[in-house]
């Protein structure tokens, strides 16, 4: 009798990885369904090169690290940063926008640091940033919802969009999203942004705009798909629900803090829950569990200085992508706040003990 | 503490963070009466099936044994005896693959049954009346250790330092597939109240309590049934690891036993229900721990059920090995899924602490599966039920940054498994951890040896300090009293203490301990290199009997060294003055004895005792010494030979053959002597030449007889044998030409006597 020889527990949850970043993908599909039908087949096609191009990223650096292809293909985490990074990206940015993103996400934030569990940055957003920061006019680009633009876009022509800059019947982006009204549309935030400078206050812009009349209710859909995402999330044990919490708790406090302040200087507290990448970020980005802290207590303080680095980014700061920003400034955080975040151990007094 | 055991008792109950919900399979498990196992082919029973040290052996191969006779026996507790589980011939007492996951070879009684299970007669104890350590050792005598797992020797826990108020009897049994205990508690719950009450006697504690998971109802039910109003049983809820003891304590009353300490500290104390029957069987009956419920578990299993096995039991008798086919790998495990290991040897014995036997392919039980990178999800953190982060370990542990692991308290993982568990890289966590704490543990010893080692080290350096101290005080001490005494003394004394004291300041010079072997050592190789030499002069009897002084002298020496460097006792003065003196007194004698070799024996019996006087007082330093004895010798001899004629005449004959007989010698020596230039030779010869002078113009003013005395004497003298040999060449051609001169008539008849 042959008696195999290991170590103990000899039985296993059956929650692995690769289900893991499934169950975080699938809990992506509402969102992308609802950005689809906002903004037609643009986001579709943006999800497909980034993940293409991020697993082909990941295939290739594994080849060139002599480690098996299809071990790290398997584990679905390039396929996640890819769907990720794709679902920020404007729905007609250039495709090369898009390939370069997952390109840098994988090589240069995930795999460069050492691979899967070993990036400081979360990968999509690090990819997010480097696209702004690189290709601002591409990267500002946003179509606004369909519903309220001049042309149809269907599958054709968001193909030729995204591969040419043009439309199947010759019409740049530009000319795309001219909204019905004949102005020119980005983002609810951004266009909020444009409004308060020029001294206009928050109330007047979103009256006085199509966007937040019609468009506005589209981003609070897309922001409401992610929110039932990661209920959903939480509800399966992938995600915890300190994050999440912890980050939209601020961000209300604080927009209701600041609202009641200077009500005509900032957005609502409803724009800033249900607009821009708020739901999306609360339970897709900053729940990364590689460059997240990963204590409890931690995870709160992680959450809690995204919050607030978000309300002051999208109020004070230069750009409106304040979710990006602040991972990002959170994520370098995280090793002093794991450090100082540890839980006390059995048998120790508090304060003492750990150190 | 009375708050707390009101509020227990009010029904008030407590968790622990983190904890896992494993899916138990134990409703498929047997718990009804469980059948007994035996009969098996042989019997291997280690002598330690617990935590501490084993006992000393009672039996020899070929021995026959009762059941339940002792096979081992220790008066310390930590070493509880192990017994024969049954009746038969002890075949052999050998090493064989033990209970244990590196199913190393440990020391084991091998037993052949004789199949008739005859007992050895068992007394009871009457618990009632008993004291505390009749008991204690009723227990301790009956080899009973923690049943759980672990295996700590229960007389040890059950003597604890502090007052135990609560008392907690664990029937949690949180593995999945164990349902030993759950079987136990079934069908033997009044046993188990007995032993219950067995150790409330013992430790009386103002509370008891019995804990069981809330899925076992049957059990619960049975032991709420036996239970007295005095105990309360518990029904706690299903989440491993709550069987945990320091995990039990924080559900049922809210407190966290100290890191590094016990549950005693906190007055508390938790005993297995397996060790409350065995506390029970062994006072209520007398009887051993031989045997113990196991739960045979696992798709190997045709029906999975629990048994009770002799311990001893090797495994192979209870599984069903046909059916297993050698290709394919099975697990066969020792122990619960969670905290068990596998098996080495399908002939590994059941020991006091096996609860459970899982048997079944490598589907059922994961074994090797792919390790994948780590996410940093945190799920091992949430699981851990001692709060540590298990993610950080890992890379801690991984990484051999033992410092930084230890830093995040490492040593506290209770190796639960919960962290490996819920894995969702199947990173076997729990075998990081478990490397790392052996890896703290051993540079901890190191570093405690390494500390013990530099103690040792400073110690000596101040024992060596202060023993040059104290004997550089000792010699000025003895400088002074010396002075003192020759203040006081006689003018008789003063040349001998003078001599002493010079040689006592060559022996101020402070000599390291260690010097001493080199000074002995180098003392040999010149009583070595004069002993050459003194063959070289044909004179080998004086040169041999200095060799041999000298040699004596390096090995009181050296014994001197090698009692300076034994335990550190302050030397008195005197006692090292007396040591000297011994050594002085060795060298006397031996000069003595060479001189008295050298001389006639029957010769001048009053000259050698006079000149042996003198050595014995003065003669410390050897050649110093020498000459001034050789000097004062010569001159007594001579005033008593002037007075004392004719006595030497009539004991000549003999003396007067000597010195003939190294006649022929004579020129040969002369030759030595010519060759050898050193100044101690010209020294020697002058004195030599001088005692000769003196020696001649006695001899002459006396009879011829008389001369070769003298000739001998001169020899006796010069005790260094280079200046003796020259002046006893010297001293005996003159002799001769003497003699020949006068006395022609003496024939050489022993050569001998000179040469040996």
């Amino acid at each position: 009798m042959k008696l195999s020889i290991n170590s103990s527990p000899f039985k296993r949850a059956p929650l692995t990885t690769a289900d893991m970043m499934g169950w975080v993908a699938l809990a992506c599909l509402p969102g992308l369904f609802i950005q689809c039908y906002l903004f037609s087949f643009g986001p579709l096609i943006q999800v497909g090169l980034t993940i293409f191009t991020a697993m082909l990223a990941e295939a290739l650096v594994m080849i060139l690290r002599r480690r098996p292809v299809f071990q790290a293909l398997g584990d679905q985490s390039a396929m996640l940063t890819g769907l990720l990074l794709g679902l920020s990206l404007p729905a007609y940015a250039p495709w090369w926008v898009a390939v370069l993103g997952a390109a840098f996400a994988i090589i240069m934030v995930k795999q460069l640091y050492g691979g899967l569990g070993h990036n400081l940055f979360n990968p999509a957003m690090a990819a997010y940033v480097f696209l702004l920061i690189s290709f601002p006019l591409s990267m500002t680009s946003w179509t606004p919802p369909v519903v309220i633009i001049d042309q149809i876009i269907d599958f054709p022509d968001s193909v030729a969009l995204i591969f040419t800059g043009f439309s199947v019947d010759g019409f740049s982006l530009h000319q795309m999203s001219v909204g019905i009204d004949g102005i020119t549309q980005a983002t609810p935030l951004d266009t909020l942004r444009s409004g308060l400078a020029q001294g206009l206050t928050s109330s007047e812009v979103v009256e006085n705009n199509s966007l937040f009349q019609l468009g506005h209710l589209g981003w609070q859909w897309i922001n409401v798909a992610y929110l039932a995402g990661g209920l959903m999330l939480i509800q399966r044990g992938i995600i915890y629900w300190h994050i999440p919490l912890a980050f939209l708790c601020t961000l209300l406090v604080l927009s209701i803090v600041g609202y009641s302040i200077a009500p005509d200087q900032v957005a609502t507290p409803m724009i800033h829950l249900f607009n821009g990448a708020t739901m999306f970020g609360a339970f897709f980005i900053l729940t990364d569990p590689v460059s997240a802290s990963t204590t409890p207590r931690g995870r709160i303080i992680y959450a809690i200085l995204i919050g607030i680095l978000v309300y002051l980014i999208r109020s004070l700061g230069g750009y409106p992508d304040a979710v990006a920003f602040a991972v990002l400034l959170a994520n370098m955080c995280v090793p002093l706040i794991d450090q100082y975040s540890q839980p006390k151990v059995y048998g120790y007094k508090k304060g003492k003990g750990n150190d | 503490m009375l708050n707390l055991i009101e509020k227990i008792k009010r029904g008030v109950m407590w968790n622990y963070r983190g904890g896992i919900h494993p899916e138990s399979y134990k409703e498929s498990i047997s718990t009804s009466r469980p059948i007994e196992i035996r009969d098996a082919a042989e019997l291997v029973v280690h002598l330690q099936q617990h935590i501490g040290e084993s006992a000393k052996l009672l039996v020899a191969p070929g021995d026959t044994v009762l059941g339940g006779q002792p096979l081992t026996h220790s008066d310390l507790y930590s070493a509880p005896p192990v017994h024969a589980p049954t009746s038969g011939k002890v075949i052999a007492i050998e090493p064989r693959p033990a209970a244990h996951p590196s199913g190393l070879l440990e020391p084991a009684v091998v037993i052949e049954p004789d199949g008739e299970h005859n007992m050895q007669t068992f007394t009871p104890v009457d618990f009632e009346s008993a004291s505390r350590h009749q008991l204690v050792e009723a227990i301790h005598s009956a080899g009973i250790s923690g049943m759980g797992g672990a295996g700590f020797p229960t007389a040890i826990k059950l003597a604890p330092n502090q007052p135990i108020e609560i008392l907690i009897i664990n029937g949690a049994e949180c593995e999945p597939y164990i349902s030993a205990d759950d079987c136990l508690m079934q069908h033997y719950a009044g046993e188990i109240m007995a032993g219950v009450y067995v150790l409330q006697q013992l430790l009386q504690p103002k509370l008891t309590l019995i804990a069981i998971e809330d899925d076992k109802p049957d059990a619960i039910a049975a032991m709420t049934e036996a239970a007295t109003e005095d105990v309360l049983v518990r029904s706690i809820p299903t989440k491993y690891p709550s069987g945990g003891e320091k995990q039990l304590i924080e559900v049922l009353t809210g407190k966290q036993v100290p890191a590094g300490g016990i549950p005693a500290h906190i007055g508390m104390m938790v005993q297995n229900v397996g060790t409350a029957y065995a506390v029970s069987r062994a006072v209520l009956y007398g009887e051993p721990l031989t045997r113990r419920l196991v739960t045979l578990a696992g798709d190997g299993f045709a029906e999975p059920r629990n048994a009770w096995v002799d311990i001893g039991t090797p495994v192979a008798h209870l599984i069903n090995q046909e059916e297993a086919s050698p290709q394919t790998e099975t697990s066969l495990i020792m122990g619960g899924p969670m905290m068990g290991f596998t098996l080495h040897h399908v002939n590994t014995p059941i020991t006091k602490t096996s609860n459970c036997i899982l048997y079944g392919d490598n589907d059922e039980f994961t074994t090797q599966s792919q390790e994948l990178p780590c996410i940093r999800c945190g799920q091992c953190a949430t699981a851990c039920p001692v709060a540590l982060l298990p993610q950080q370990l890992y890379w801690y542990t991984r990484g051999g940054q033992l410092d930084k692991a230890q830093q995040y308290n490492l040593p506290d993982c209770i190796e639960c498994g919960a962290c490996a568990y819920v894995c969702p890289s199947d990173i076997p966590l729990v075998q990081y951890f478990r490397q790392g704490k052996a890896q703290i543990r051993e540079e901890r010893e190191l570093q405690i040896a390494s500390e013990r080692s530099r103690q040792r080290f400073e110690n000596r350096q101040h024992r060596l300090e202060r023993e040059k101290l104290e004997r550089a005080e000792r010699h000025k001490q003895a400088t002074e009293r010396r002075a003192q005494e020759l203040k006081q003394g006689d003018a008789q004394d003063q040349i001998a203490k003078a001599l002493e004291r010079v040689k006592a300041k060559g022996d101020t010079a402070p000599t390291p301990p260690g010097d001493q072997d080199a000074i002995a050592a180098r003392i040999a190789r010149k009583a070595k290199a004069k002993a050459a030499k003194g063959e070289k002069s044909s004179n080998p009897a004086v040169a041999a009997a200095i060799a041999r002084a000298k040699a004596k002298r390096a090995q009181q020496a050296d014994s001197e060294s090698s009692e300076t460097q034994g335990p550190v006792e302050a030397q008195s003065a005197d006692s090292a003055q007396q040591r000297k003196d011994a050594v002085a007194a060795a060298i006397a004698r031996a000069k003595a004895k060479k001189a008295q070799q050298a001389e006639p024996a029957n010769s001048a019996a009053s000259d050698d005792s006079s000149s042996k006087g003198e050595s014995d007082t003065e003669a410390n330093d050897p050649r110093k010494a020498a000459v001034a004895a050789a000097i004062a010798r010569a001159k007594a001899k001579k005033a008593e030979r002037a007075k004392q004629t004719p006595d030497k005449i009539e004991q000549s004959p003999p003396e007067s053959s000597k010195s003939s007989a190294s006649e022929e010698t004579a020129n040969h020596d002369e030759n030595q002597a010519a060759d050898s230039s050193s100044e101690a030779q010209r020294k020697a010869a002058v004195a030599a030449a001088i005692a000769r002078a003196k020696a001649k113009r006695a001899k002459q003013k006396t009879e011829e007889s008389e001369e070769p005395q003298k000739a001998n004497k001169g020899d006796a003298a010069a005790e260094d044998p280079r200046k003796a040999a020259v002046a006893a060449a010297i001293a005996r051609a003159k002799a001769k030409k003497l003699a020949k001169e006068q006395d022609n008539q003496d024939n050489p008849t022993n050569s001998k006597d000179l040469e040996s």
